[in-house]
């Protein structure tokens, strides 16, 4: 079990920085991310894309900015658990949490801090009827493992990079039996020699290539497993295709996840903060970034930074009740790491 | 008055709102049916990376072509027809004033 003073959920900047806070008090970090890289969205959606309200910085490209944040927090040697996604948040009897991940990793603090941006990137799903009842039984949304499909007949839907490369390395290295990529429109987006490649196996008879078209229903064998899907065609109308396995790749999408079920108080998806300290409705457990609200809530990295800043000194004074704590500046202690 | 405009949005129940956008606070209809509280997520902020505001457009305006990533965006969006657009694309200005909209389904 992961032991530390508090536990930041979320690696996105304003967890990145409540880690040099909390520094700066002696309060030691770990933070827990679903992505498998520091960063957030700034390295997950916009890492080239220049942010001009960090102050002191007239320009920085987001991924910059989290390579100077991991370097001013380097000091304080915080811990991470990347890839693994939040599910569940107890309570000891001694005033701790323990929070696990979908792994099973467990974490140990008096303090959670919950700096989860959008929430947790999810697979988005297309809205089809009855998708969810083949989860697990044929539909996936993500290819963990290709040789799952050793042999299978399978059907990608999508235009995107994710939806031809599996369709070229499923093909091409010979896994499947039997592949059809469905797309709505007859052009794809994707990279230009992913899309020659697609073009060329499909002239070749290797993959099956369904343009202009939409999965819009599944079907399911006598085991109640995917045994086929429903294709609309533009022109041509529906067809049923038999197949083994469904497998829409749309991207990702966040969503709050499991922290919407931890009993704090949410309000238009986001959880509900006193001001004060970033407290949520449950003692010991605050919220910074964009993942808050409050009356005035702005969704800016800058305002996560002064959130964070005195959510840690909250989360101070719940550790060690009977210690005085006073604001020191850098510039007369400078920054002591660990 | 000078610098407004009205935009008309049809929500998901199918009812229409008739809203006031200023055309010099570099505002676009995302931000605009925020604004109002129409339901609306906008949840990248405006990036066309998330087609959370997707639209659809149903009115005889002429607005500027689509850049590659608000289509590049829609290739992957759902519930997308041939008036689809990313309403955090479409920017509030003279040329635009009675547009009328309607909210794609989530």
């Amino acid at each position: 079990m992961v032991q530390t003073d508090i536990i930041i959920i979320g690696a996105g900047p304003v967890g990145l920085f409540t880690v040099f806070e909390a520094g700066l008090l002696k309060l030691r970090c770990h933070l827990i991310d679903s992505l498998p890289e520091p960063g957030g969205q700034l390295i997950e959606i916009y890492p080239k894309k220049p942010i001009y309200d960090i102050p002191g910085y007239p320009i920085v490209n987001a991924g910059e900015l989290v390579g100077k944040l991991m370097e001013q927090i380097a000091v304080f040697k915080p811990n991470f658990t990347l890839g693994e996604t939040v599910q569940q948040l107890e309570e000891t009897t001694d005033n701790q949490f323990i929070v696990t991940t979908n792994k099973g990793t467990r974490h140990q603090a008096p303090v959670v801090i919950i700096a989860g941006g959008l929430g947790v990137f999810e697979p988005r799903k297309p809205p089809i009827e009855n998708l969810e009842k083949f989860e697990d039984k044929g539909v996936e949304y993500i290819i963990k493992d290709p040789e799952f499909y050793r042999g299978k007949r399978v059907v990608i839907s999508g235009g995107g990079d994710s939806a031809l490369d599996w369709t070229i390395y499923l093909a091409e290295k010979k896994i499947a039996k039997e592949i059809a990529l469905v797309h709505r429109r007859t052009s794809f987006r994707g990279h230009l020699d992913s899309v020659q490649k697609v073009m060329d196996l499909a002239a070749d008879d290797k993959i099956q290539l369904i343009t202009d078209a939409e999965v819009v229903g599944i079907t399911a064998d006598s085991r109640g497993h995917v045994g086929g899907v429903t294709i609309k065609h533009a022109s041509h109308g529906d067809k049923i295709k038999e197949t083994d396995h469904f497998i829409p790749l749309f991207g990702l999408t966040p969503s709050l996840g499991p922290i919407a079920d931890w009993g704090l108080e949410l309000e238009k998806n986001a959880v509900k903060v006193n001001t004060v300290d970033y407290s949520t409705t449950r003692k010991g457990v605050f919220a910074v970034g964009d993942i808050n609200t409050y009356p005035g809530k702005l969704k800016l990295i800058l305002c996560g930074f002064h959130e964070g800043t005195l959510a840690v000194q909250a989360a101070f004074a719940k550790i060690y009740p009977n210690k005085k704590n006073v604001l020191k500046y850098t510039t007369v202690n400078g920054v002591n790491g660990f | 008055m000078e610098n407004m405009i009205h935009v008309n949005i049809i929500d998901r129940e199918g009812v229409s709102h008739k809203l006031e956008a200023p055309t010099d606070m570099n505002m676009n209809i995302m931000e605009v049916c925020k604004s109002y509280e129409l339901p609306v997520e906008g949840i990248c902020g405006g990036m066309a990376l998330c087609a959370s505001c997707q639209c659809y457009l149903e009115s005889d305006i002429h607005l500027p072509e689509q850049s590659d990533a608000e289509l590049a965006m829609l290739d992957e969006a759902f519930h997308v027809r041939e008036n689809s657009r990313l309403g955090c694309q479409i920017r509030i200005t003279k040329d635009i004033d009675g547009i009328v909209l309607r909210l794609a389904p989530k």
